[in-house]
């Protein structure tokens, strides 16, 4: 126990003897007060302003000096899997090497030490930074229009649905329906129902694709809007896109292309070639930005001439030789959806997209979706003898299996997922799309090398060829090699600890 | 290409063992027609790594940056130190290029320190439990509305004037896209703090979800919201605190122990740059009995087969990839990093440092007031403040900040800025100071303010 009456190791966990364990308290187990780890100067006398406010009693927060905090964190990003680390591969999630210039870059003062709300003569560059991405996105869509602001794909998913339904009441129209594939991200319809639409689902012909038929008979002037993903989860191209665009346009509707699987078609297909009226695009996917652990990402949404004027505030508006914004829904602005982020957007974010393209340039994202599409199609001719693949290929940027291959072994998608943790791989998408049993999606993305593949697929090959044999007692502890093994998830919802609680 | 490993070899290789001729017959399933004959002509080819740190770094050169110039400017973005070790263990390639903790085993780096952010967040607010952040403030701000409105089975929130132009917009985009009513009460800085406490008591009714408050307000007021909280529960109406600078948390009184339902922040000031807006933190914590309402990934303590304590995201069964079209929220990211550089930060400052830094920025401010104060023309009309107040100028301050900003110096935010059709408060300059505004610079601005006004 220290002097503040916290344990200071719990039971459980690893002592300094056990250094591979990769243990580590947690840091409120490890504090000492009289302990800091950034020094500051003392406040001057002053007469304080609070307006009788001021907190009675201490926060909790532990105190530690700066090498005890660097190591705590050093020996928790050691537990972590990354791309930079291991071949990651899952499925829709473009799981791509994260260049460092682009950090480098996104750090300069001068754009990362801007305020949101300095003069716009003090802010010309960044703005002119933000309008070169957008020139770039509205080029490699074939869109007039971008919208900036939104923080993540779902939230771009939001702003280009809430501007379809502000097109829909501007025409004077209420359409209640939203059509959307069996296969479609559960972002999809979670946004569709948040604006108050409902959702119809389209099932997936034996083709793994939206049925062309199916779905016309569907539309009506009920339907708002579809939202397709193109590729679909499938890792396949919607072959009858062009016609799904005219029949949506026909029955009134708009066509909402999700843009999550942009990587696998970029440079060498323009989304406006197919129709679409709206797309949100993943920085964090197909323009590298860095996934973090969970965020922070950046979803842009290109628009169509007609949608434009309801695109969500800010805009960068290019005025002679300078840039200016639009803040305000008056004016030029009067018909836009509003704000839906504080200040601008995601600007970090920008940056190092805007790195990516330079750096990759036309014939470089053309050489991206290339050899993200034969990387994948690389994988599926290697695995499809010794595991099932739903539909006939050829893929797009991913290669979707299903379960069938494990049939009657005892052995579970889940269960080879984490035997491929014991071989130094992250596991691909598992259980997801839901329109086949057991999925396993598999996204190798362009900076594989042929080397890592022909590993990864040994190590698949070895486990089909085992779990088919019988020899399927290795899968069902695994992994045994990471820092901890299964976790048991139930007993983490039934019983829910969110935080550390003083003992 | 440096970013492709792919030699021409390989792609032959690979290309014979799919059994085709050529990379565009995997592009079969695509119209002929939409698929492009080669590289966009647009666009540049593609350029070496010292070209683009060019490109980019001309236009980086273009801004004045806030640290180059003294710099008052807040309304939510606030430029504080951040120490070294927090950029420098971010970039641990670990840490920026994994991807969200669904695989448990190999994912415990990111887990457990989302576990002690949230544990973090919940400390700072006074609340029982906060979740492992959201896009920022003011989403935040959006989706503990529409979790009131959840909760209450209601569909009308109340938003004080005080609360932040930015974060009432995207409560009110919100509320036309997704159909519920917002009731917001017109801004008035010039209104003693307790008598917008009482204007808003008078307005909560049984068909309101939840008041929407914000400490220290858009205009840098303290006020106690105890009364307002004990309203809100007799009309069964929840109280959202809204926390823009979150290092005024380690001075003043929490909005837990005000009685707050849900708090949400910007967790900016702590461990993120400025960065022209974004990407920023939002912090969002609850009284325990609503954490199944809650928006957002949380991550939750277990054990592993053998008996180990660890982590895993839990709860999920409120979100879109199980619930899809009933989900709670359709939100599927938190900012994953910008959390982390807030935990590691505010685990570098600890209580002591923590605390001290709330005081340093107050005590600054209330010197930079009283000095503000004395210069003539110029009035402090905030009764309370943390870093942040409000200067009532005898001239336009759009046109004072675009006078100082060629000098140059950041001299705040013109209220303006964010109230564009609100003339009678055109006058009004929003000024914050931070551990990084050095007397002199204070000094500086004064002097200017003596000599133009």
């Amino acid at each position: 126990m220290n002097p503040q009456g916290r344990p200071t190791r719990p039971a459980g966990v690893a002592g300094a003897s056990e250094p591979l364990r990769l243990a580590e308290p947690l840091i409120f187990e490890q504090g000492q007060a009289g302990r800091r780890g950034v020094d500051l100067p003392a406040a001057p006398d002053y007469q304080e302003r609070l307006g009788g406010l001021r907190r009675q009693g201490g926060i909790g927060l532990p105190g530690l000096s700066e090498p005890q905090v660097v190591r705590h964190y050093t020996r928790l990003s050691q537990m972590n899997f990354s791309i930079d680390g291991q071949f990651y591969p899952l499925g829709s999630c473009t799981m791509k090497h994260n260049p460092r210039l682009n950090e480098k870059l996104a750090r300069l003062p001068g754009l990362a030490d801007l305020h949101p709300l300095q003069p716009l003569s003090t802010v010309q560059g960044a703005l002119a930074l933000i309008d070169q991405l957008a020139f770039w996105l509205k080029t490699l869509t074939g869109m007039p229009a971008v919208a900036m602001s939104q923080a993540a794909g779902a939230h771009g998913e939001f702003c280009g649905m809430a501007v379809i339904k502000a097109a829909l009441k501007a025409r004077g129209e209420t359409r209640t329906k939203v059509l959307a594939p069996e296969s479609a991200h559960g972002t999809n319809p979670a946004t569709a129902a948040a604006l108050g639409f409902t959702v119809e689902t389209l099932p997936a012909n034996a083709q793994g694709r939206v049925d062309l038929e199916v779905f016309k008979a569907k539309l009506g002037p009920d339907v708002a809007a579809i939202m397709l993903t193109n590729p679909n989860t499938c890792g396949l191209f919607e072959r009858d896109m062009i016609a799904i665009a005219e029949a949506v346009h026909a029955a009134g509707a708009y066509f909402y292309c999700d843009g999550a699987n942009f990587n696998a078609i970029v440079g060498r297909v323009r989304p406006a070639d197919l129709g679409i009226d709206a797309m949100h695009i993943n920085l964090h996917k197909t323009f590298s930005t860095p996934h973090g652990g969970g965020g922070p990402g950046a979803g842009p949404v290109v628009l169509s001439e007609e949608l434009a004027r309801f695109a969500p505030l800010p805009w960068v508006v290019r005025e002679g030789e300078g840039f200016r914004l639009v803040e305000h829904k008056q004016g030029e602005g009067a018909e836009s959806i509003g704000r839906l982020k504080g200040f601008h957007g995601q600007m970090g974010m920008f940056v190092r997209a805007l790195a990516y393209m330079l750096s990759h340039g036309a014939d470089g994202l053309w050489q991206v979706s290339t050899d993200a599409v034969l990387n994948a199609n690389y994988l599926l001719a290697s695995l499809k003898d010794v595991m099932s693949a739903p539909f006939a290929g050829p893929c797009m940027h991913e290669a979707l299996f299903d379960d069938r291959f494990l049939k009657d072994t005892g052995v579970s998608t889940l269960d080879l997922a984490k035997a491929l943790l014991d071989e130094g791989f992250h596991p691909p998408t598992m259980y997801f799309p839901l329109v086949v049993h057991g999925a396993l999606l598999i996204e190798p993305t362009e900076t594989e090398s042929r080397e890592t593949l022909d590993r990864f697929i040994a190590v698949l090959r070895r486990f089909a060829e085992q779990a088919q044999a019988g020899e399927v007692e290795g899968f069902h502890d695994a992994p045994r090699h990471t820092p901890l093994r299964r976790l048991d998830e139930t007993q983490a919802a039934r019983k829910p600890v969110l935080r550390w609680t003083p003992p | 290409m440096r970013y492709l490993p792919l030699t021409e070899a390989d792609r032959r290789l690979m290309l014979a063992r799919i059994g085709v001729a050529a990379v565009d017959d995997l592009f079969a399933d695509v119209p002929a027609e939409a698929r492009l004959p080669g590289p966009l002509p647009d666009l540049p080819g593609h350029q070496a790594e010292f070209d683009v740190e060019r490109m980019i770094g001309e236009l980086a050169a273009k801004n004045v940056s806030a640290g180059a110039c003294p710099s008052f400017l807040g309304a939510g973005a606030y430029r504080h130190h951040v120490p070294a070790s927090v950029d420098q263990l971010l970039l641990r390639g670990e840490f920026l290029t994994s991807y969200t903790p669904y695989q448990p085993e190999v994912s415990q780096g990111t887990l457990q320190a989302l576990f002690e952010f949230q544990t973090q967040v919940a400390l700072l607010t006074g609340m029982e439990v906060a979740n492992a952040s959201l896009y920022d403030g003011a989403t935040a701000c959006a989706e503990a509305v529409m979790m009131a409105n959840r909760v209450t089975g209601r569909r009308k929130a109340l938003v004080s004037g005080g609360l932040h132009p930015h974060y009432r917009e995207v409560v009110e985009t919100m509320a036309r896209a997704t159909g519920f009513a917002v009731d917001v009460v017109q801004a008035d800085p010039f209104q003693p703090g307790r008598l917008q406490v009482e204007a808003l008591i008078g307005r909560v009714d049984a068909e309101t979800s939840c008041v929407v408050v914000q400490n220290p307000n858009f205009f840098g007021r303290l006020r106690d919201f105890s009364p307002l909280a004990e309203a809100c529960q007799a009309q069964g109406a929840l109280l959202v605190v809204v926390v823009t600078e979150v290092v005024s948390l380690g001075l003043v009184r929490p909005p837990g122990e005000m009685g707050a339902d849900i708090v949400v922040a910007e967790g900016q000031s702590i461990g993120n740059a400025l960065g022209f807006g974004g990407p920023h933190v939002g912090l969002f914590a609850c009284k325990q009995q609503y954490l199944r309402q809650m928006p957002g990934r949380l991550c939750g303590q277990t054990v592993d087969a053998e008996g180990r304590r660890g982590f895993v995201l839990t709860l999920s069964t409120r979100e879109q990839h199980i619930r899809r079209e009933k989900a709670t929220s359709n939100i599927c990211t938190n900012s994953g990093l910008c959390a982390l550089a807030f935990s590691i930060h505010l685990s570098l400052l600890g209580e002591e440092g923590f605390s001290q830094l709330a005081e340093y920025n107050h005590a600054q401010a209330v010197w930079f007031a009283e000095m503000i104060g004395q210069v003539p023309g110029c009035r402090v009309i905030n009764d309370s403040f943390f870093n942040e107040f409000t200067v009532e100028l005898p001239m336009a301050a759009a046109e004072l900040v675009e006078k100082m900003a060629e000098f140059p110096i950041l001299a705040g935010v013109p209220v303006s800025r964010l109230y564009p059709d609100r003339p009678d408060l055109d006058n009004l300059l929003l000024v914050a100071v931070t551990e990084l505004n050095r007397i002199e610079e204070m000094e500086v601005l004064i002097e200017l303010l003596r000599r133009w006004l």
